[in-house]
């Protein structure tokens, strides 16, 4: 009965959504401290200064930074990535007043924001809940549950408080798994970055609630360069979600975040993404630029990572959540949901890098495209020679909604032994006009059958989906779909 | 409550209806059979509004309303429900889902509020034994895997569901084992009442050994050609459709 009533919330949201459009536009008027436009070394160390870091964290941004100089924008995505002019951006923005740790209360006008876009900041009575770390623009604003976690020994807090209270931790992961060498905008995210989460699960800890970062740009102007890192010890486990919205703007705006994470022995890691940022109007005016280094290392032997995410959002997506198994017997997994609509671009998929024996991976990647949009999966499947007995499975998936949209897929396969196994399907469908006639006869729109089926399509990577999420997300890609279709 | 005057219609160009005029009253169960090709299935996507045809002429009224004007979705809405022939699959949407959806659809034009999950799930029990589909039918997909047999009385569940005012059964029996076709007659008599009516299309005589019809109707080339009560379609099964062609083209 309970697993019957599941799927019916989630439609009845979707009917509701349907009518919706990107409901998570508006915009916060609240005092905000934003420095001048520009980057250089100066900016650098004011950015370091405002968050009154430690030496090494200012020299480890300063290394970064001019390694940044001698980089070029990888060009190599299927997307069209402007010519960014990084003069033109400011790198720091904060709501005055409401720096974590500074104000006991939080600003009225921060928390109707949270409110509105349905994030609690409030902690509320119950026994089971969602810790939130909730991020505008620069400065993250407020996390809950922090001493119900702390009585486990579970760190949640913002990542430059993390530099302050846990700096022997931080300094011990920071740039770890993505150092800032890695690219182009991780060596700009590392020169830069604002705020983000610091999760630390000890060991044999099983994180008792979701943790969640909810990442909100407000500001006009500025870029947003989140930096998250999420450290599992020995047998620790934790269900970590992200989701993030920004207001309509006719320009674009930048997102180029960092999210680190290490997975020891027998730990497990369970990253999900909802990602809404603003898709730009129908047109393609506007958007935001969401360019973002994502990688695990599963360390541990029999470690695991799993990657959840629904992508929605941007202008222009260009991410490759992945895993490197280092770990023997670790396991590393990447569900994802790309739906792209009128002009939007994405590149996205994962890399799965075996490095530990018998370590296994699935990839199950959904692309969706709508109006004149590109959808593409990029993905790498890597077995070094001595990882013996690894398994992969991919399987990648394409629906076209229009003949105006495109989709495509970029896999690449190395395998350095033959006792390890590697499967890849790959299939491209378009919606079918059949299928859109039977719900219409049964009294469905086809807006709403739309809906269902490209649900439908999504579901595997859906179930994967922790149940608030999964709503939410379901809602979400029949709301981005709108005025695809008729 | 079904009257359709000098209906014709084509698909891609290609006139398929010429001139179709029926009429279906409360209670009635209505026959149409033909040779292959002669635009019996068409009929059934030009009531529903199948969107890959286009009307070239005439009207249908339903229930006094201009059915031609309507959306597919509306026309449902105000009881019209066709048995597809080649029912669809719809991979990942579960059954309770997708019902779920079409019947408070329904509700919403009519202004009615969406069922409970718990009312609902009673009304899909109740109806799913009409046709003896079993309770897993509930968390399948649309269709998906479901075999011939199985995705017919999923139709005809459909149908006991959303309660319709006329249903068209397009070739309900095509490809049904003798056990099967009792199952969906026998749902398809259940389900029949003195306010509702069904318009039966089939190539065979077997199926009306189970659902009687009150008239039958022989379609050939686009027209209505030839209207008669129950004993036409036992002459049809035994003489076939030559001598009504041979009848029909020497008047051309």
């Amino acid at each position: 009965m309970k697993e019957n009533e599941k799927p019916d919330k989630g439609n009845q949201i979707i009917e509701e959504a349907a009518q919706a459009e990107y409901k998570y536009g508006f915009v916060t008027d609240i005092e905000t401290e934003v420095i001048p436009k520009g980057l250089d070394e100066d900016v650098v160390r004011r950015i370091s200064a405002l968050k009154g870091e430690p030496e090494w964290l200012l020299d480890f941004r300063l290394k970064a930074y001019r390694h940044w100089l001698t980089l070029k924008a990888p060009t190599w995505g299927h997307v069209h990535v402007p010519e960014i002019d990084y003069q033109d951006i400011s790198y720091y923005a904060a709501p005055r007043h409401n720096k974590q740790g500074e104000a006991k209360e939080i600003d009225p006008e921060l928390k109707k924001t949270f409110d509105k876009l349905g994030i609690p900041l409030e902690e509320q009575m119950r026994l089971s809940g969602m810790a939130v770390d909730a991020v505008m623009d620069s400065v993250s604003v407020k996390t809950t549950y922090r001493e119900r976690l702390a009585e486990l020994g579970v760190i949640f807090c913002s990542i430059s408080e993390a530099v302050k209270d846990y700096p022997d931790l931080v300094r011990k992961y920071l740039g770890k798994v993505v150092p800032y060498t890695d690219n182009f905008y991780a060596a700009l995210n590392s020169a830069v970055f604002s705020d983000g989460s610091f999760v630390y699960i000890p060991k044999g800890v099983r994180c008792p609630m979701e943790l969640s970062t909810y990442f909100r740009i407000n500001a006009a102007q500025t870029g947003q360069f989140e930096r998250t890192l999420i450290v599992a010890d020995d047998d620790a486990y934790v269900s970590y979600l992200e989701g993030c919205t920004a207001p309509m703007r006719d320009e674009n705006q930048l997102h180029a975040a960092i999210v680190e994470i290490i997975v020891e022995d027998r730990a497990e890691v369970k990253y999900s993404t909802v990602q809404n940022w603003y898709p730009g109007d129908k047109d393609g005016k506007g958007g935001i630029y969401n360019l973002v280094t994502k990688r695990g290392l599963c360390r541990g032997d029999h470690s695991k990572l799993s990657w959840t995410q629904v992508e929605t959002g941007s202008a222009i997506t260009w991410k490759y959540p992945s895993c490197v198994l280092k770990g023997d017997n670790s396991v590393g997994e990447f569900y994802s949901v790309a739906l792209t609509n009128n002009w939007q671009e994405a590149d996205t998929g994962t890399k799965m890098i075996h490095l530990g024996k018998n370590s296994t991976s699935t990839i199950v990647s959904k692309g969706i495209s709508a109006g004149h949009s590109q959808n593409s999966y990029r993905g790498m499947v890597k077995i070094a020679p001595k990882a013996t007995g690894c398994r992969n499975f991919t399987q990648c998936d394409s629906l076209l909604l229009s003949d105006t949209s495109g989709a495509h897929t970029f896999p690449v396969i190395e395998v350095g032994n033959d006792t390890s196994v590697v499967e890849h399907e790959a299939t491209t469908s378009k919606i079918n006009e059949d299928q859109i006639f039977y719900c219409n006869q049964r009294g469905i729109s086809t807006e709403d059958a739309v809906g269902l089926i490209v649900n439908g399509y999504a579901k595997e990577v859906m179930a994967k989906l922790p149940m608030e999420f999964a709503v939410e997300a379901q809602k979400l890609l029949s709301v981005s779909l709108e005025g695809s279709v008729g | 409550m079904l009257v359709i005057k000098d209906l014709q219609a084509s698909i891609e160009d290609k006139q398929i209806l010429k001139g179709i005029n029926l009429t279906v009253k409360p209670g009635e169960v209505h026959a149409i059979m033909g040779p292959n090709g002669s635009g019996k299935s068409t009929l059934s996507a030009v009531l529903t509004g199948n969107p890959a045809y286009t009307v070239t002429g005439g009207s249908v009224e339903f229930y006094g309303k201009d059915l031609l004007a309507l959306s597919p979705e509306d026309r449902a809405h105000e009881g019209l429900f066709l048995s597809f022939q080649y029912p669809v699959e719809i991979p990942g949407v579960s059954m309770v889902n997708f019902m779920r959806t079409a019947l408070n659809e329904k509700r919403k034009y009519f202004g009615q509020e969406p069922l409970s999950a718990a009312d609902f799930l009673k009304i899909m029990r109740e109806k799913r034994t009409i046709v003896q589909l079993d309770n897993k039918l509930a968390s399948r997909a649309v269709n998906e895997g479901f075999s011939g047999g199985e995705k017919k009385r999923n139709e005809i569940f459909q149908m006991a569901m959303l309660e319709p005012k006329l249903s068209i059964l397009d070739e309900t029996d095509s490809g049904l084992d003798i056990d099967a076709l009792r199952i969906v007659a026998s749902g398809v008599n259940t389900l029949k009442s003195k306010d509702n009516a069904t318009i039966v299309i089939t190539h065979y005589q077997r199926l009306l050994d189970y659902i009687k019809p009150d008239f039958v109707h022989v379609l050939y080339k686009g027209r209505i050609v030839m209207s008669a009560g129950p004993e036409l379609a036992l002459e049809l099964e035994d003489k076939g459709y030559d001598w009504i062609k041979e009848q029909v083209d020497s008047q051309q």
